[in-house]
């Protein structure tokens, strides 16, 4: 073996050594894997939230965000110590299958219904969702639907229903299922004038607004719960459940509470804390 | 002791005992696509002298080198150096020259300890056999010149340099002249004559019929395939037995 | 309209988010040329005893290695994902959510093009040099060496291709990273995020600091590989 490869070989194992060697050994840094949704990521709570738990206790949060769907379904595999999202019934099903060890519920934010100035169906002002839905329906226009899995997408199809609507036959034509997390698909309802159903963390967050605001809101059925749920130790021993649970206390007790309902953007709050005292 | 570059060994384990002549072509034959390139070759070489094979162009003489040196296997009959069959072994005391030259993406030196390294040499006596090398071919001033940057002629002396650092006991050249100057022809065959007078049998194609008259001692004439005639050459020049012979030493073409 | 891109904007923007920006980029580089460098290494060697040697199966898996240039970077990310989750085969490592996660994903996407590329240029250079290094007796081992120095200038194209491929990515980084804020946040699932959120002018700045880096590489890259341009046939 002549010199040049020699060198190139001290060079690759130099290499390993700085670059992938510290990241192995972090593994046993303190730190607990959240899976949460990309609604939440996107409304900043998590930057405002975490600094203070980690301060008091030390822990590192870590938040991977997905879709509710998925950030169960990652859940289920063990690849998150907490989840944190917003579909109660799936929530309950993950506990009741024995995935998750109890449901705390954490707070709740609001449903908006947003979309352009013009607002061909004439819902602007409304105070009834469904009804607002049956509008859009029947006059045929363009609504970006997440159609993804995730929390806002279940209370999107559950407002359809109660409208008495099924969307799904237009989809393509006035009926648009992007796939995608709210971010894009807000940037994709704005590009085509559409209306659309999004959380009011997020759309107050988004820095894309055009020209549409918020048409609809305040309807008790545009409520959306937060849940945050142990992963089960018994099923994947790997999970930290003392400091997963630790995350849980925090946020259930009064401190996470204050801290949420601190959380404000334009002088608004997003999140309103509604966990149950023990 | 004195290797085939003439210059003392250590010791005497350098220099190979294994004696490779006499080289016997047995009813040799190589077929490709169903086309007979070589028939019914046989030969016998045991002398040490300087062997020209000579022929018009497609006669076989290169293939006919390739078989000795063991690149390509026949499809029919046997190639004996000493009675064993061509192997990997009887191989590493062999070397060649081929008619381009062929050489690596760095120094004229490195080249040469490249091979060295190849043959399995030690790393101390790499550089002194390859200086010694580009000594003898007269390039030590180019001996940190890249090595495709130097002339035709100086590339296939380095070549030539590079084959006899080898020490090998046998030396194939496949028209190693054939596209180079005089002066650069004149230096090759130089190097040559000097590696055989060391003991180097040197077997060598060409289709130059004045550099046949130069060098050979012994003429090996090929023509479609075939060996037509096998004489000490000063026999050969005088008195050709074939007709193809005649034709082409008269520099006629030769169908 | 509100949504239009505003330069001013983004300068202010970048050097708000100054040292996260240093972070961003620390990690892509990081992420990015360790994935390239493990990937060379393998990809070379590879690629030459590929060229070199036939056996069963080798064509087989030259033609795989060509088809697998082509693999979407979801896909990688995903079947690093399923191997390296706490359900998977070796998600004892708990390697998921990690910056090592994110390098062996990168690895996969950067190994079928460092393989093909290398066996080309070694095949390339075998026509030449074949019946000389038979001549001399080399074994495939000392060939392979042999062709990989000599082709040293020509196999950076690969080793360009694979951080090209690499760096642009943001499907595989962002399944088994995770895209988590401080720890596995590369340039791209930065500009994935922003503008999910909207941020479109701060995307479109990172995207233009990324492709400046891309460029500053390729540059120094291809510099090293002009040096010997006066030689013949380099």
């Amino acid at each position: 073996m002549n010199a040049a490869s020699r060198r190139r070989i001290c060079r690759a194992l130099a290499a390993f050594v700085f670059f992938v060697l510290p990241s192995i050994s972090r593994a046993a840094e303190n730190f607990i894997i959240v899976q949460s949704t990309t609604s939440t990521q996107n409304s900043g709570l998590f930057e405002h939230l975490l600094p203070i738990f980690t301060k008091k206790t030390g822990i590192e949060v870590r938040v991977v965000a997905v879709g509710t769907g998925q950030a169960l379904r990652n859940a289920k595999y063990g690849d998150g110590d907490v989840v944190f999202v917003h579909s109660e019934k799936d929530e309950e099903k993950f506990v009741a299958e024995g995935w998750g060890v109890k449901r705390y519920p954490v707070m709740y934010n609001d449903f908006v219904i947003v979309g352009p100035r013009a607002d061909n169906a004439r819902i602007g002002g409304g105070k009834d969702a469904p009804q607002a839905f049956k509008k859009i329906a029947e006059a045929r226009a363009p609504f970006a639907s997440r159609a993804d899995d995730s929390g806002t997408h279940k209370a999107e199809l559950n407002l359809w229903e109660q409208a008495g609507v099924d969307p799904k036959q237009s989809s393509g034509k006035w009926y648009l299922e992007t796939g995608s997390g709210m971010g894009a698909t807000l940037n994709l309802a704005l590009g085509k004038r559409a209306y659309t159903l999004t959380d009011r963390g997020t759309w107050l967050s988004h820095a894309n607004k055009d020209d549409f605001s918020i048409l609809v809101d305040g309807d008790s059925k545009l409520f959306n719960q937060y849940g945050v749920i142990l992963v089960n130790p018994a099923k994947h021993p790997n999970v930290k459940a003392k400091e997963g649970q630790a995350f849980i206390d925090w946020l259930v007790g009064p401190e996470g509470q204050a801290a949420i309902a601190s959380y404000k953007i334009s002088g608004e709050q997003l999140f309103f804390p509604n966990a149950s005292l023990p | 002791m004195l290797d085939k570059l003439g210059t003392p060994l250590p010791d005497s384990s350098g220099l190979s005992s294994v004696r490779l002549l006499p080289l016997e072509l047995r009813n040799l034959s190589l077929d490709i696509g169903g086309r007979g390139l070589i028939e019914g070759v046989d030969l016998y070489l045991e002398d040490p002298s300087l062997t020209v094979i000579m022929g018009p162009n497609g006669a076989g003489k290169s293939l006919l080198l390739r078989l000795m040196h063991g690149l390509i296997a026949p499809t029919g009959g046997a190639i004996l150096w000493a009675g064993v069959p061509i192997n990997a072994q009887i191989r590493r005391h062999q070397a060649m020259v081929f008619q381009k030259p062929v050489l690596l993406r760095r120094t004229a030196l490195a080249n040469i300890t490249h091979a060295l390294w190849l043959r399995g040499v030690p790393r101390g006596r790499r550089i002194p056999r390859a200086t010694q090398a580009l000594q003898l071919a007269g390039l030590m001033q180019h001996a940190f010149t890249h090595a495709r940057v130097l002339s035709g002629g100086e590339q296939q002396r380095l070549c030539l340099a590079r084959a006899l650092s080898l020490d090998p006991d046998i030396l194939f050249l496949d028209e190693p002249t054939a596209s180079l100057d005089p002066a650069s022809t004149l230096a090759i065959e130089r190097l040559l004559i000097e590696a055989h007078h060391h003991g180097t049998k040197v077997i060598l194609v060409t289709h130059d019929v004045g550099q046949a008259r130069r060098l050979a001692h012994e003429i090996i004439f090929m023509h479609h395939g075939r060996v037509v005639e096998h004489q000490p050459a000063l026999r050969f020049f005088q008195q050709p037995e074939s007709i193809a012979g005649r034709a082409f030493i008269a520099g006629d073409l030769v169908l | 309209m509100s949504g239009s891109i505003d330069l001013d904007g983004t300068l202010r923007q970048i050097i708000i988010l100054y040292p996260q920006l240093i972070e961003i980029v620390g990690l892509s580089l990081r992420v990015t040329l360790t994935a390239v460098a493990i990937a060379t290494i393998i990809g070379f060697a590879i690629g030459g005893i590929l060229a070199v040697s036939r056996f069963p199966g080798s064509s087989a898996l030259i033609a795989i290695m060509n088809a697998l240039m082509g693999l979407p970077p979801v896909i990688a990310g995903l079947v690093v994902y399923l191997m390296l989750s706490a359900s998977g085969p070796i998600g004892v490592l708990q390697l998921l959510y990690t910056p090592t996660a994110m390098i062996i994903a990168q690895t996969l996407l950067v190994l079928p093009i460092v393989t093909t590329l290398t066996c080309r240029t070694c095949q390339d250079l075998l026509e030449e040099y074949r019946e000389q290094l038979h001549s001399l007796g080399a074994s495939s081992a000392a060939i392979v060496q042999t062709l990989l120095w000599d082709g040293r200038y020509r196999l950076v194209t690969p080793v360009l291709a694979g951080i090209g491929r690499a760096i642009a990515e943001v499907g595989a980084v962002m399944i088994v990273g995770g895209n988590i804020d401080h720890v596995t946040r590369t340039m791209t699932t930065a500009i994935a995020l922003e503008t999910s959120k909207g941020n479109l002018t701060l995307a479109i700045a990172l995207g233009i600091i990324l492709l400046v880096i891309a460029l500053a590489i390729n540059v120094v890259l291809m510099w090293m590989g002009k040096l010997p341009s006066h030689f013949a046939n380099a």
